[in-house]
């Protein structure tokens, strides 16, 4: 996890870490779903392709403590909160070594104050519980849920709105709009806008329509701020794109249609640009690198036995 | 000292819990004093704790799910469902979230939430208002059931629940048995033994919450040895207590009655020992009988080796709606006389058509 708070960090170090951070979602991801096919994975996987700036853009901003509520697509949000690859591998391998030992898998991770679960909305009051036990503790944490468009259509992700409103939560809603929930388009699933949804509760949305790691982290920190500083809970309702199929093999999408998207949204290019070439090569390699030997070692790693149940 | 009634010993244990425990909150509609709670057994408790006592929207999955989230975050919130038909509402937190999070995070959290909740008919309130439906949670691995009588200390043992689990725990409070008092050891009519209660192995080596689930085991005083045994929990064991007197005075028919508390995991292991016994078993339950607390009772006795079973038979709801009209609640909820047929039928006596 790079803390912006607490390195001294100069820009172009920092420039380099996102591009890490970025890429090495992307490298993961790829991984996962070529080494699908030959079966070493249980279950299936929700990859973050395309959609890494939210998760490295808004998780730089977490300080210690700080609590994240992850759903399905949470490989992003797991490593670039500073989550292992190996122990993210293992998890989906069902292994002793992953995240929770096999008992989870890939949808349901949890390591420090990371916590995933892979059915839709219900992590929305839990997330708004962890925000108010850290107020009622007196804690300084403040907590941080992702949540995807097609979640809007649970109702108790509304009984957690205007609870989290209502007691004034620390907490921000990341609202990840890719504009598709599996293969239903948004426009055949939502009525209204989103960001009135929030506001209708009295629940201040920023709106970005970016790739772009940097605004996403300047939006991100601006209301983290106010939420550290007892404003309530905010909401950032981030316009993304979802490069891979929702899980595997399930795209409905044409292949020109993700190619557009993939030219025209892909965070990598965006952050590279601010890298020199030499840097881009040295990090892609160093990462390549660390998620190879990731894999590998998971690979290697034991079955859990009886024991474990 | 004045009888204690159910209802008092509940709030009292309430008291006790945020007494002793700060980290204890208690999230439900309606809660606050005067009010008090829709049942009362909250009363007293806002002001006291003004802090930890908040009262909330009409929003039983959300709040259920914000006690989950206090929970893994340190605190031990108890959840009050002010009507035990709206635990339909908070089923997917309690299975998908609450049940879920300790076992699938690999025991690296805990969730010790107390969600209580008044159930039950026999008060007019009709079909939405009336049920019994705590056998639709049990079953659901990682989540404790628990349903006191008006027997030993409901008080303490909700009290006991709140500081002591770390599992999610369904506390199940029959409407009728608020007003009853308790009856102790020393009650004229029977004798009250406790028992350990639970045997059940944790579910796939989970440890159990380590606080007493009482069973009770109650007989008619100076009756002989009986010779059928009947299982029943919360106000089913007061229902059983009235149909024993009577069973005993009017047709010598003696019956010992097993009271276990904890539902779930199900805890079937002293009902098995009396019935080693009595070789006769009648489970008694409010809520409708496919699939029930009794069928499985039933199942774990007739399973274990050596049984000795002779004659078994379940008594529960019928298979409706419960109606409003008390004429027909009484005709659809088991009471006193249905057990009474029910046990004679069960020991081959003769007896007249109920
Ligand atoms: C309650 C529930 N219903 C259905 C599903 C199956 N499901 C998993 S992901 C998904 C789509 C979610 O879409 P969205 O919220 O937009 O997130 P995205 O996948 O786009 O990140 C569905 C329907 C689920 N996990 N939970
Ligand atoms: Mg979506």
């Amino acid at each position: 996890m790079i803390r912006r708070n607490c390195s001294p960090m100069t820009e172009a170090n920092h420039s380099q870490h996102r591009y890490r951070a970025l890429y090495r979602i992307r490298r993961f991801e790829e991984t996962v779903l070529e080494k699908f096919p030959t079966g070493v994975f249980f279950g299936t996987t929700h990859t973050y392709l395309g959609q890494e700036a939210n998760a490295v853009g808004v998780l730089e901003c977490l300080q210690q403590g700080d609590i994240v509520f992850s759903n399905h697509r949470c490989h992003g949000h797991f490593l670039a909160y500073g989550g292992d690859a190996r122990a993210l591998f293992a998890e989906l391998m069902g292994r002793a070594t992953g995240v929770c030992a096999g008992k989870g898998g890939s949808q349901h991770l949890q390591w420090k104050n990371f916590y995933s679960n892979g059915v839709q909305g219900g992590i929305a009051p839990v997330a708004v519980g962890m925000a108010l036990a850290e107020k009622f503790k007196g804690s300084p944490a403040v907590t941080v849920v992702f949540l995807g468009d097609g979640t809007l259509g649970e109702g108790v992700l509304y009984e957690a709105l205007n609870l989290a409103s209502l007691w004034r939560a620390p907490l921000l809603f990341v609202l990840e709009n890719n504009r598709i929930a599996q293969t239903t388009p948004l426009e055949l699933a939502l009525a209204g806008a989103i960001a009135a949804r929030f506001q209708a509760f009295g629940i201040p949305c920023t709106e970005l329509d970016t790739s772009d790691v940097e605004p996403i982290n300047a939006a991100a920190q601006e209301l983290l701020g106010r939420v550290r500083s007892g404003d309530g809970p905010q909401a950032l309702l981030l316009h993304t794109q979802r490069f891979g199929p929702h899980s595997k093999g399930d795209d409905t999408r044409t292949p020109q249609e993700i190619e557009n998207l993939k030219r025209q949204r892909d965070p990598l290019p965006i952050q590279a640009a601010r890298l020199t070439p030499e840097w881009i090569a040295q990090i892609q390699a160093e990462v390549d690198a660390e998620i190879s030997a990731a894999f590998q070692q998971a690979l290697a790693d034991p079955f859990p036995t009886a024991e474990a149940l | 000292m004045a009888m204690r009634s159910v209802l008092e010993s509940l709030n009292q244990g309430l008291l006790r819990a945020f007494t002793a425990i700060p980290s204890v909150y208690l999230l439900g509609e309606d809660v606050l004093d005067p009010y008090g709670g829709a049942f009362k057994v909250t009363r007293g408790l806002s002001s006291a704790f003004p802090q930890r006592v908040l009262t909330t929207p009409i929003s039983e999955a959300g709040i259920t799910g914000l006690a989950a989230g206090m929970a893994l975050r340190g605190l031990r919130p108890v959840v009050e469902v002010m009507f035990g038909d709206f635990i339909t509402l908070i089923a997917d937190q309690v299975l998908n979230h609450l049940a879920k999070f300790r076992w699938m995070y690999n025991e690296q959290v805990t969730v010790p939430v107390v969600i209580r909740t008044p159930m039950g008919g026999r008060r007019g309130y009709g079909p939405t208002h009336s049920q019994t439906l705590e056998k639709h949670f049990i079953g659901m691995p990682g989540l404790h059931v628990i349903a006191p009588a008006a027997i030993g200390d409901p008080g303490d043992l909700l009290y006991q629940a709140i500081h002591k689990t770390r599992d999610p725990l369904l506390f199940i409070e029959n409407k009728l048995l608020y007003l009853l008092p308790l009856q102790s050891e020393e009650q004229a009519d029977f004798t009250i033994e406790t028992l350990p209660g639970a045997d059940k192995p944790a579910w796939n080596g989970l440890p159990e919450s380590t606080f007493p689930t009482p069973c009770y085991r109650l007989r008619v005083r100076g009756a002989p040895p009986a010779t059928v045994t009947l299982a029943a929990y919360g106000y089913m064991a007061h229902i059983a207590q009235q149909a024993m007197l009577e069973l005993a005075l009017e047709h010598e028919l003696f019956c010992e009655l097993i009271v276990p508390t904890r539902l779930a995991p199900v805890a079937a292991g002293e009902i098995r020992a009396s019935v080693a016994r009595t070789q006769r078993l009648l489970v008694l339950e409010e809520g409708t009988r496919a699939l029930g607390w009794g069928a499985e009772v039933l199942a774990q006795v007739a399973e274990a080796p050596g049984a000795g079973l002779r004659a078994a038979a379940r008594l529960a709801a019928l298979d409706l709606p419960v109606p409003a009209s008390g004429a027909l609640e009484a005709l659809v909820l088991p009471g006193a006389p249905e057990v009474i047929a029910a046990a004679l039928k069960l020991a081959e006596k003769q007896t007249l058509s109920i």
